[in-house]
Parts: C-alpha cells; structure tokens; sequence
C-alpha cells in the first residue's frame, strides 16, 4: 500500500501547489500584455485575466508525469497526450473565436491516443446488471466522451468560480468511487483533476482574480473523460456531472442545433437595477441551467454559484450509490 | 424551482440506471455467429444501432420530463 500512498501524495502537492504558485505571476503577465476580458457580470468595468488553462495544464502535466515514473502507465500517457491536446485547442480558440464544430470535431481527434494506447476498455459496466461488451460501438464512445465532457464543463463556465468549484466537487466524486470499486492506481492518477481545481478556485471564485477560458474549462473536462474511460466509470462519471450535463441538454433541445455561445441572439439572463442575475422572457434564448435557477426569483451571482455546487454535490451523492451498487447484481 | 431541479436529477439517475439495465439485458446476450470472420462487425453494427436508438429513446423521454418538471417555469 505505501508504494501507491507516496506517489498519491506527491502528485497531489505537486498538483495544488504548482496552480496555488505559477497563478499569480500569470495573472500579472496576462494583465501586462492586455489578455483580459470584461467581466458581464460586475456592474463596474471589472477587466479579468484570461485563460488560466496555462497554469492548469502545467499542474497537470508535471504531477500526471511524476505519477508515470511511479506506475508507467499506458494510461497516464493517453491522459497526457489527449488534455494537452484539449487544452491546446481551449486555447486556439481564446486567442481566436472559432466555429461551432471546432470544438468538438477536434477534441474527437484529440481523444483518439487512447484508442491508440490501448488504454481502455471495451466493457461497459451498468450498476445491478453487470457489464456488456460492446467493442466496437466503446471505440465510438471513446470519441464521443472528450468532446462531450470537455464541452459540457465549458457550457458550464459562465459565473465566477463555478467551473472551477464544480470541477472540484465532480473530480473528487470520481476519485472517491475509483477507491470504492478498488481501482486504486487510476484513483491516484484521478486525484492531481481534484487538487488542480481546487487551487485554482482560490483564484476563480468570485470576485474572479482569472478565468479558466476554453482552454482552462476543456482541460478539465477532457481530463475528466479520459479517467471515466481509462478507470472504466463512464457511467458514474456521467451521473456526477449530471447538472453540467442538464445544461448542455437544455441548451441543445432549445437551440436544436450545436453553437457557439457567443453565436446566440437572445440574452437568457439580465441584470436587475442592484445587479442580480434575473432570466429574460425572450423566446429565441436558450434555457440553460442557470436561466431555470433564476426563473423562480433574482438572485446574486454568488448564490446562483452556490446553487449550482449544492445541485453537483447531490450528483455526486447519486454517483457514490451507484459506485456502491456496481458491486450488487440483481 | 430547486426542488424541480433535484427531482429532474434524480429522474436522470433512475433513468441511467434503467436504460444500463436494458442494454445489458438486451445487447449483452446479443451475438451473430453464422458469417465467419465478419461476425463480430455485424453484431458491433447491430448493438450500435440499438444503442442509439435506445439514446434517442432515452432524449424523448427525458425531454417530455423536463417539459413536464418545469412545465410553469418554461414560459420564456
């Protein structure tokens, strides 16, 4: 058991403190060279440093190749390669605004070293009954997945902190079912996901110091996905990000068709006179889970977020039954 | 409003749980042995058709659930 609480341990420092350090200086050098962006959400000119992926992916490469040296996982390869990669197309597209498919036709490529690897595989495990083996439709899910949850955290990144913060809540859900069902090396390889979030949001949440940007929000989420896939809980990782994944549904089945944010006419949510968010009327916005927060009352920006965490903390309740349940058949 | 919302993932989470059931019960058992080397393509082809179909039966349904959860709150 020691040999895989030393390495635990030091990816996590290494993880935390590599994001809670490198932070603040690159907030300083993206404020020099005029990489801010306003925050829509302030009612004074509040301009924010923008994106904070670099020191994300930076925490994630350095403590993911510590974990290697340790294990010398095909696996902790795969989950290398395909979040530098997701984080290099999240930042393609902070420095220029991309298409609607951009996204996600590139992070289907960058899934794909996990096919290669062989890092996966190819049996779906379902809670009570069991698994079955779907091979060739799992090299499909495969290539679905990263761009489905490196999407689905970035639709979410729309208040300050709240990505961040529900990445923490998610990624630590994930760790904890990964130790439950005795997955313990992919357990440890999950963990940097958590910690990274976790200093992050010192910086994130509100008032918001820096934003993650696309490259920052596609770096968790695509590392998200590559543990679902690599540890074998694609079904508990799915549960776990269940709000996030109520978001993207409600933005789709309103919008009827895939699109930038920033492509949308109307404003799903407004400002009151004392700057509370308040959802709009407007027919041609979409429904997103913020607007349905909003829809009974006004609320501040830092109760809508909290809002948001109490929502994911209850998927993540549902994701440990279900890890539970995984070891029950009917 | 919250209450909706939590009811809504829970729904979510109930229908996860049904849906795996069904694929296992019916993909699971699923095989083609009748055309050689070529079988487990055409077993692959089949199990993916169901499963997407079952997906799409899955947006349905959920669908009409959240027009049903948040049937007042959906005026916009």
């Amino acid at each position: 058991m020691i040999e895989l609480i030393i390495p635990a341990i030091i990816s996590c420092i290494l993880a935390f403190s590599v994001v809670y350090f490198t932070t603040p200086p690159l907030i300083k050098i993206l404020v020099k060279k005029n990489y801010t962006v306003k925050d829509m959400n302030k009612k004074e000119d509040v301009m924010v440093a923008r994106p904070g992926g670099i020191s994300i992916i930076f925490a994630i490469i350095v403590s993911e190749i510590v974990l290697y040296g340790f294990f010398q996982l095909n696996e902790i390869l795969a989950l290398i390669i395909t979040t530098t990669a997701a984080f290099l197309i999240g930042y393609v597209d902070d420095r220029k605004v991309m298409g609607g498919w951009f996204k996600p036709a590139t992070l289907a490529i960058a899934a794909l070293p996990i096919i290669f690897l062989g890092a996966y595989d190819s049996d779906l495990t379902f809670p009570l009954f069991g698994d079955v083996q779907i091979p060739l439709l799992y090299l499909g899910l495969i290539i679905f997945m990263i761009p489905i949850t490196g999407n689905t955290i970035n639709s979410i990144d729309v208040l300050n902190g709240v990505a961040s913060g529900f990445m923490v809540i998610a990624s630590f859900t994930l760790s904890i079912c990964l130790f439950i069902l005795q997955n313990y090396e992919i357990a440890i390889v999950s963990l940097p996901l958590g910690f990274v979030s976790l200093a992050f949001y010192k910086y994130h949440k509100i008032p918001s110091k820096i934003f993650p940007g696309d490259s920052g929000a596609l770096t968790f989420g695509a590392m998200y996905g590559v543990i679902a896939i690599i540890g074998g809980v694609e079904i508990i990782a799915a549960i776990a990000l269940l709000p996030a994944v109520i978001n993207s549904f409600l933005f789709l089945s309103s919008v009827k068709r895939v699109v930038e944010h920033r492509q949308i006419k109307g404003k799903p949510v407004e400002h009151t006179d004392d700057f509370k968010l308040k959802a709009t009327n407007e027919k041609t916005a979409p429904v997103t889970l913020v607007r349905l927060i909003l829809a009974g009352s006004p609320l501040t920006e830092k109760q809508v977020g909290f809002v948001i965490f109490k929502l994911a903390i209850f998927s993540g309740i549902l994701a440990i039954i279900t890890a539970f349940m995984m070891g029950v058949s009917l | 409003m919250k209450t909706g919302l939590y009811g809504f993932l829970f729904a979510m989470w109930g229908l996860i749980i049904i849906g795996g059931g069904i694929m296992v019960v019916l993909l699971g058992p699923f095989s083609i042995q009748q055309y050689g080397n070529f079988h487990w393509i055409i077993t692959s082809g089949i199990k993916v058709t169901i499963a997407l179909v079952l997906v799409v039966i899955w947006i349905l349904i959920l669908s009409k659930l959240k027009n049903y959860i948040f049937k007042k709150e959906l005026k916009f």
